[in-house]
């Protein structure tokens, strides 16, 4: 018991860091732009797909540093030539803009890499176990993924509060146009937002992407559970993404262990369920396989109650 | 210095300004006077450009309509807003430095001037800005702009909603930075103010100048004060 504890405590802060990656860059974007992007984690797709590219050619460490480049390069000409562009329309065209974007991204990533999953592979100076706690073993490559987000967090935190320009994107958050006419460029500061969340997100791609599987379909697996963190953290904050990539990485986690149904609970108290019994369905489902929709559920729930997250300003 | 010509602005399909002609000369004082809503910030949002100027716009000779506001800003002109603007989640010393246009790169104006010339913000340099108290913010947004080392400097309602001994702080402010050269435009309500510190005043109504002159023509010319000022 105590063993599968904290392993799960463990698994579902490395997943909660892992969603804090993507959560972090899209909350930053809304904060500052106003623009919901949907192809977030299509970004943190190709950086999978391009570490896999890097890596067969020059191996996982070159892949770790060149694939969040490129992915930046491609966030930095996004948002240049294209949301600049279509910002002049609203939010609605941004909005679309961005959900067009998904499916551009998938379909170049169904021509260039195919349909199926790439063998993206663990590097191999990583691929042992760390250590044994009771009869589990734990991988080093877990450790590793956890000591990178750990590392992009700190790092986050003292760019934007120990930095000029983390300063200047703390003060567009609130009043860009009078960032501008304080003389510093806005529209540039934008880019670079928006690039670098782009490459947060890429490098969660790269990390991630060989523990789990490099496929077309990874972007619409994680897409929504981080808009689910965002909002539920409260848009546009960076505290509230921190709590609610924990809050839902734990959360998921825990229930996925849950193996008993409410049936079991109340026979172990000594209220046996007959299997006919009214919504025997619902009495005899396992608790784990709530899991999936828990997040959800928690959205909805956020939005009717909270409607700003746990820690969002804005009212609407 | 600065020259408007014909300057029209639309928020949507609203038309607020209907051709403003206005000319501020290098260390003049100028006062924009107006009742509620006749569109006296939105000529500052226009040469600052923050709303779309339709027009001609011309400073020290260069057109700066169209132009994006950092780039205006680097030309000389510091804006300061009415709804001042404080960066929340910053303290006063950082919304200070902000206004600087490089890091750390003080121009005629220092962080040491800026607390000499309101000791409260020294004494708060380490405060979050947030919870600055209004007259406290007030300071703090026109030192803010003071830091960039603007030659024309435009005032939106500096002393809005203050209590009387902040009001005249701000009035002493005033009197300050027009003695060291600057060029002010200052917009008002007090006509106290106005008259005492400015060389040259303009009235608006309606989206359009209806007065020009000195402040004893102003003092003098009691219809226009009549329809356009009093309430
Ligand atoms: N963002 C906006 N969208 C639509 N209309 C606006 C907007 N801002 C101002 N207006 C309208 O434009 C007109 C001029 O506004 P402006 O703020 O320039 O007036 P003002 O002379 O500064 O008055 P005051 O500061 O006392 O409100 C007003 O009728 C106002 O309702
Ligand atoms: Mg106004």
């Amino acid at each position: 018991m105590l063993e599968s504890l904290i392993f799960t405590i463990f698994n579902g802060v490395l997943y909660g860091m892992l969603l804090f990656m993507l959560a972090s860059g899209l909350t930053l974007i809304f904060g500052m732009m106003g623009v919901l992007n949907f192809a977030h984690a299509s970004f943190y797709m190709l950086g999978a797909y391009f570490a896999y590219q890097v890596s067969v050619f020059a191996g996982f460490w070159a892949a770790l540093f060149l694939a969040p480049l490129g992915v930046a390069l491609i966030g930095a000409l996004t948002e240049r030539y294209g949301l600049r562009q279509v910002h002049q329309h609203g939010h609605v065209a941004e909005l679309l803009f961005t959900f067009g974007l998904v499916y551009v991204i998938e379909e170049v990533v169904h021509l260039v890499w195919g349909r199926t999953p790439v063998n993206y592979q663990v590097p191999e100076a990583l691929d042992f176990t760390l250590f044994t706690l009771f009869t589990t073993d734990f991988p080093a490559y877990r450790a590793f993924m956890l000591g990178v987000a750990i590392f992009m967090f700190v790092g986050i935190f003292l760019l934007l509060t120990k930095t000029r320009i983390g300063q200047v994107v703390q003060a567009s958050l609130s009043h860009p146009d009078m960032v501008g006419a304080l003389g510093h460029n806005v529209p540039r500061v934008f880019t670079l937002v928006f690039a670098f969340g782009c490459a947060l997100a890429g490098l969660a791609g790269v990390i991630a992407g060989n523990y789990f599987i490099t496929e077309p379909g990874m972007a619409w697996n994680m897409g929504p559970i981080v808009f689910v963190v965002v909002v539920f953290g409260g848009l546009g904050s960076l505290g509230g993404a921190l709590v609610g990539s924990l809050i839902i990485g734990l959360a998921q986690t825990f229930a996925v262990q849950m193996t008993f149904s409410i049936a079991s609970v109340l026979a172990d108290m000594g209220l046996a369920i007959s299997e006919d019994a009214f919504l025997s369905g619902f009495w005899f489902l396992e608790l784990s396989r709530i899991g999936p929709m828990l997040p959800y559920l928690l959205l909805v729930l956020m939005l009717i109650f909270r409607p700003r997250g746990l820690m969002g300003t804005r009212a609407d | 210095m600065l020259e408007v010509k014909g300057l029209h602005a639309f928020y949507g399909k609203s038309h607020i300004l209907h051709g403003v002609d206005m000319n501020i000369g290098k260390g003049e004082i100028v006062s924009l006077l107006g009742r509620n809503g006749v569109g006296r910030t939105t000529t500052c949002k226009s040469i600052m450009g923050l709303v779309e100027p339709v027009g001609n716009i011309t400073y020290n000779g260069e057109k700066i309509s169209g132009m994006e506001p950092h780039q205006i800003a680097h030309r000389g002109i510091g804006y300061v807003p009415e709804d001042r603007l404080i960066f929340p989640g910053l303290t006063t010393r950082q919304n200070l430095e902000l206004g600087m246009k490089k890091s750390g790169q003080e121009g005629r104006w220092k962080l040491d001037d800026a607390y000499k010339l309101f000791p409260r913000l020294e004494e708060r340099a380490e405060t979050p800005a947030e919870v600055l108290s209004g007259g406290e913010q007030q300071m703090l947004t026109m030192c803010r702009t003071l830091m960039g080392d603007p030659e024309l400097i435009m005032i939106d309602e500096p002393t809005e909603g203050l209590a009387p001994q902040i009001v005249k702080q701000v009035g002493e402010f005033l009197e300050q930075i027009a003695s060291s050269g600057m060029s002010v435009l200052l917009i008002e309500q007090k006509l106290s103010i106005a008259l005492k510190v400015s060389q040259r005043l303009y009235v608006m109504g309606h989206g359009e100048i209806v007065f020009e002159g000195t402040p004893s023509d102003l003092e003098a010319n009691e219809s226009v004060r009549k329809e356009w000022l009093e309430v």
